[in-house]
């Protein structure tokens, strides 16, 4: 069984990406919708990782699996396509915790998976928002 | 007269639950009147009819309209001193342009060749998302639509924007999320009807005088309705209230759910309406479910058994009316909450008839109009942006390719374009009727981007407004009074304002100036023909009813001259409602429809934009959106070295920054300068007494004025947001001795409105020794 080591992944994954995301969002202070958001995104991060810690006590395992993408960017826009990606990482990895959850018959995993994965998702649709709202004037007008 | 500055109300006129609002004319009249023209106050959002009297060219005095279904005569103070304003000695009487320094006197075509060129040369740089235009809430449909026309259909940038942003767009946003579609509700005269008011963040009072009067009215006679009231200050309408939950600013939406949690929890909601006419039932229960009156309790700093009491109150209601205002618009989570807010009346199934219902009030006289026009971040006429059938519809009414309006995403909003002009990327400014330089967050910011070098700024206005100070052209624009055109209030009541009076020395109305640009920059149709094609403002509404026919907001039966000598009349007037529309929403069928609604929503806990897929999987088809959202600490909360908390708001002698108010003798007497309100146990603490000078100091800045020991619950100051700089000397100003609320406020927005949060920023108080 490799639920645990699936779990110690997500809870890396989540605790990179509340970093990356503080990261961006002083990267980006003059960007105050990005920086704030950022922010609150952050510590929604940080409470899926403490609402996890019980859970991945059931499970045994260490993290064996790498993250795919490694660095963020001074530039607004490859920043936030970053951090999107970054989101859409942790957002499928729940998913594969939501599915072991299923085959473990574990209630308590899948309820916390499949809530982690929207609030996940619902972030990463954020930044494709914002994404789709300042690419035009960033690359057509500079 | 009565001193309507002791007294700003008037004296009582009590009627009974159902019965006629009685008729009181006031009026303020200084000398003879040779003529009386119609018109409407411009001074808040009620927009009471009224007529202006005029002797020898000049405007002498107001008188309300007894026949108006919005004010039955009554006029508020500023209302009824406001006028003197257009006779100011400073008015600006000829265009000027920057030479050096110095902003010196030009004609009109000296001053438009340079906006145009100017305009041209951006255009052939770096393209139409290199301008920017900024207006406000006060100008008429007349105005705002050829801006519309030329902005998005002409020069075809997506940078248009009102400061509507700050007074009124999460009204028009949360009346899109649940029902689709921007449009108020339910009317004013629905006072008279209700037996329980809901007050969320409104000061009615000193915002809407007028509304106040009708509701204390209902209040004095028998059978009076049972208010609640939301609010951090103890307002006027918190003193007549059963309940006053003096929150912790920054936590409407936990109040908020805390009620809607108590009404499903004692099972006070009426579960057939529910079922059958709204969606999003079960994710609201789930997102509610933790908020038990004890949670509110810690989170908000009230009592539980006052939100258990307020909610047995709303529980009780058989007809239940809800008011929304700034409290909500300009706070923590200001979408999410004013869904929140749209919830209540849902769940209770009180909508759509007398007495039930909503009104997410407006703050500026023609704020809807903004709206509606396309100049606060929808297209023309409640179009979708997202919806190609709306934009090829558009482009057929202005003979323009779809693709020239531009639909890739949401209209710019103001606080993006003064990032993109901060960016260098908007090198072209138009700021029109509106005072950014005082009523923007972070006013610090807000002047080096104003004054940066690269930006050319073109400023409308009447007078030399501190933005109007840091432009290169400032064009004299016409006020209210001296050009004609329509408005339309918060109860959506459309009304004909005529003019009165010539303007003074070489002014011209905001449509002239737009016209002479179109002109100048040569703008056309498809076919090569001149873009605008109209040219007075009669002409121009027969267009906009046009662009309205078949919209939510259908002006198609409207005419100037159906809105002479009566009332003022609700739209949607057409053939099937001749006579206007007092409510929307009496069939119950919402316009959540995918090929009718104005947006497709949002996840208003986020602000993630919803695509066309997205909100048709959502299954609303006429039925409204119950839209929930977790509270979240706002991002800013008062603690260690600034231990309060910031709310920013209006006093009822002023409006905005003062640039007419300011100018009328009665209303600036009676509120000359700036002040700090604390409440005496906070007062008391620091050692500050009544009148003493006291510095308010945030991370971005500072204001010092004088105490005012009073209203607000502890840990909570209050700071008027009028007072800028314009009338005191050089000493002064924000070097000197600042006083602009907004040197404190703090540069962030709500994710789903993006209107910016004026009421959430700590702050340290301290004697000035």
């Amino acid at each position: 069984m490799k639920v645990g080591q699936l779990l110690a992944h997500v809870e890396e994954l989540e605790a990179a990406l509340a970093a990356d995301l503080r990261a961006a969002a002083e990267r980006h202070r003059d960007d105050h919708d990005v920086y704030h958001q950022c922010h609150t995104f952050a510590a929604t991060a940080d409470q899926r990782v403490e609402a996890l810690a019980p859970l991945k006590q059931r499970y045994e395992g260490k993290a064996v699996w790498s993250t795919a993408l490694e660095s963020g960017s001074a530039d607004l826009l490859e920043d936030l396509r970053w951090i999107y990606l970054r989101s859409q990482e942790a957002a499928i990895t729940w998913v594969m915790a939501a599915q072991a959850a299923k085959a473990a018959r574990d209630k308590e995993l899948l309820s916390l998976a499949t809530d982690c994965q929207t609030e996940v998702e619902t972030q990463a649709k954020w930044f494709t928002t914002r994404i789709k709202t300042g690419a035009p004037q960033a690359l057509v007008v500079g | 007269m009565v001193d309507r500055i002791a007294d700003p109300w008037g004296a009582r006129t009590p009627y009974p639950r159902g019965g006629d609002w009685p008729v009181r004319v006031d009026e303020n009249v200084e000398g003879p009147v040779d003529r009386w023209v119609q018109s409407a106050c411009g001074l808040c959002s009620h927009g009471c009819a009224l007529d202006i009297g005029v002797h020898d060219g000049k405007i002498v005095g107001v008188r309300g309209r007894d026949v108006d279904r919005v004010n039955h005569g009554r006029l508020g103070p500023k209302g009824l001193y406001g006028w003197h304003a257009n006779n100011a000695e400073d008015r600006l009487l000829r265009p000027l342009v920057r030479r050096g320094d110095v902003l010196q006197e030009a004609t009109w075509d000296e001053a438009m060749d340079l906006v145009a060129e100017r305009s041209r040369e951006s255009l052939a740089t770096k393209g139409s998302g290199a301008l920017g235009f900024y207006t406000t809430g006060q100008l008429f449909i007349e105005d705002y639509y050829t801006l519309a026309l030329i902005a998005r259909g002409g020069i075809g940038t997506n940078h248009l924007d009102g400061n509507t942003r700050l007074c009124t767009a999460t009204a028009g946003q949360a009346l899109k999320e649940t029902f689709g579609c921007d449009g108020q509700p339910n009317g004013v005269h629905d006072i008279e009807y209700c037996d329980t008011i809901l007050h969320v963040g409104i000061n009615t009072a000193e915002t809407q005088t007028v509304l106040w009067m009708h509701e204390l009215d209902r209040l004095r006679g028998p059978d009076p309705p049972r208010s609640i009231v939301i609010d951090p200050r103890e307002t006027e309408s918190a003193r007549e209230a059963q309940v006053h939950l003096a929150i912790r600013p920054g936590t409407n939406l936990a109040a908020l759910n805390g009620l809607a949690h108590e009404l499903i929890e004692d099972d006070r909601i009426d579960r057939a309406f529910v079922d059958l006419h709204t969606i999003g039932f079960d994710a609201l229960e789930k997102t509610v479910s933790s908020y038990t009156p004890e949670r509110v309790a810690e989170i908000c700093d009230v009592e539980a058994d006052d939100v258990r009491r307020a909610a047995e109150i709303i529980g009780e209601a058989e007809h239940l009316l809800t008011f929304v205002l700034q409290g909500v618009y300009q706070s923590h989570q200001a979408t999410a909450s004013a869904c929140a807010a749209n919830n209540i009346n849902l769940l209770r199934g009180m909508i759509g008839k007398p007495g039930s219902g909503i009104l997410q009030m407006n703050g500026q006289p023609t704020a809807q109009n903004t709206r509606e026009t396309g100049c606060n971040g929808d297209l023309p006429g409640f179009r979708n942006w997202q919806n190609e059938a709306h934009v090829a519809d558009l482009a057929r009414l202005w003979n323009v390719e779809p693709m020239q309006i531009p639909h890739w995403g949401p209209p710019t909003h103001a606080m993006e374009i003064f990032r993109y002009a901060e960016r260098g990327s908007i090198e072209f400014l138009w700021v029109i009727g509106t005072n950014p330089a005082v009523s923007l967050p972070d006013l610090g910011r807000i002047r080096s981007i104003l004054s940066q070098e690269g930006l050319f700024l073109v400023v409308s206005d009447a007078f030399l407004s501190e933005t109007a100070r840091l432009a290169d052209v400032v064009l004299p624009a016409a006020l209210w009074g001296e050009k004609t055109g329509t408005f339309t209030n918060t109860d959506r009541t459309v009304h004909l304002s005529e003019r009165a009076v010539e303007p003074p020395g070489d002014v011209r109305s905001d449509m002239e100036i737009f016209l002479d640009y179109a002109r100048r920059l040569g703008l056309h149709d498809k076919d090569g023909q001149p873009l605008v094609k109209w040219t007075t403002p009669e002409e121009c509404f027969a267009a906009w009813k046009e662009c309205t026919r078949g919209r939510p907001c259908d002006y198609t039966g409207l005419s100037y001259d159906k809105l002479r000598g009566g009332s003022g009349i609700q739209w949607p007037c057409n053939n099937e409602a001749p006579g206007g529309t007092e409510r929307l929403y009496q069939n119950l069928t919402f316009p959540t429809f995918a090929e009718v609604c104005e947006d497709f929503g949002h996840d208003v806990q986020t602000g993630a934009t919803f695509s066309e897929a997205e909100f048709k999987a959502l299954g609303s088809e006429g039925r409204a959106i119950l839209k929930a959202a977790k509270w979240t600490p706002p991002h800013e909360w008062a603690r260690d070295e600034y231990p309060f908390a910031l709310i920013t708001g209006r006093t009822v002698f002023h409006f905005h920054t003062r640039t007419k108010t300011g100018r009328t003798p009665e209303l600036e007497a009676a509120a000359p300068d700036a002040w700090v309100e604390l409440c005496p146990e906070d007062a008391e603490r620091l050692g500050i007494s009544q009148g003493e000078l006291v510095r308010v100091s945030s991370p971005r800045g500072s204001v010092e004025v004088t105490a005012r020991v009073t209203g607000p619950r502890q840990g909570v100051v209050f700071v008027p947001f009028h007072y800028g700089y314009w009338d005191v000397g050089d000493d002064a100003g924000p070097d000197g001795r600042p006083r602009a609320a907004n040197e404190l406020t703090m540069t962030i927005w709500d994710p789903v409105s993006k209107q910016p949060q004026l009421k959430t920023a700590a702050v340290k108080v301290e004697k000035v020794a």
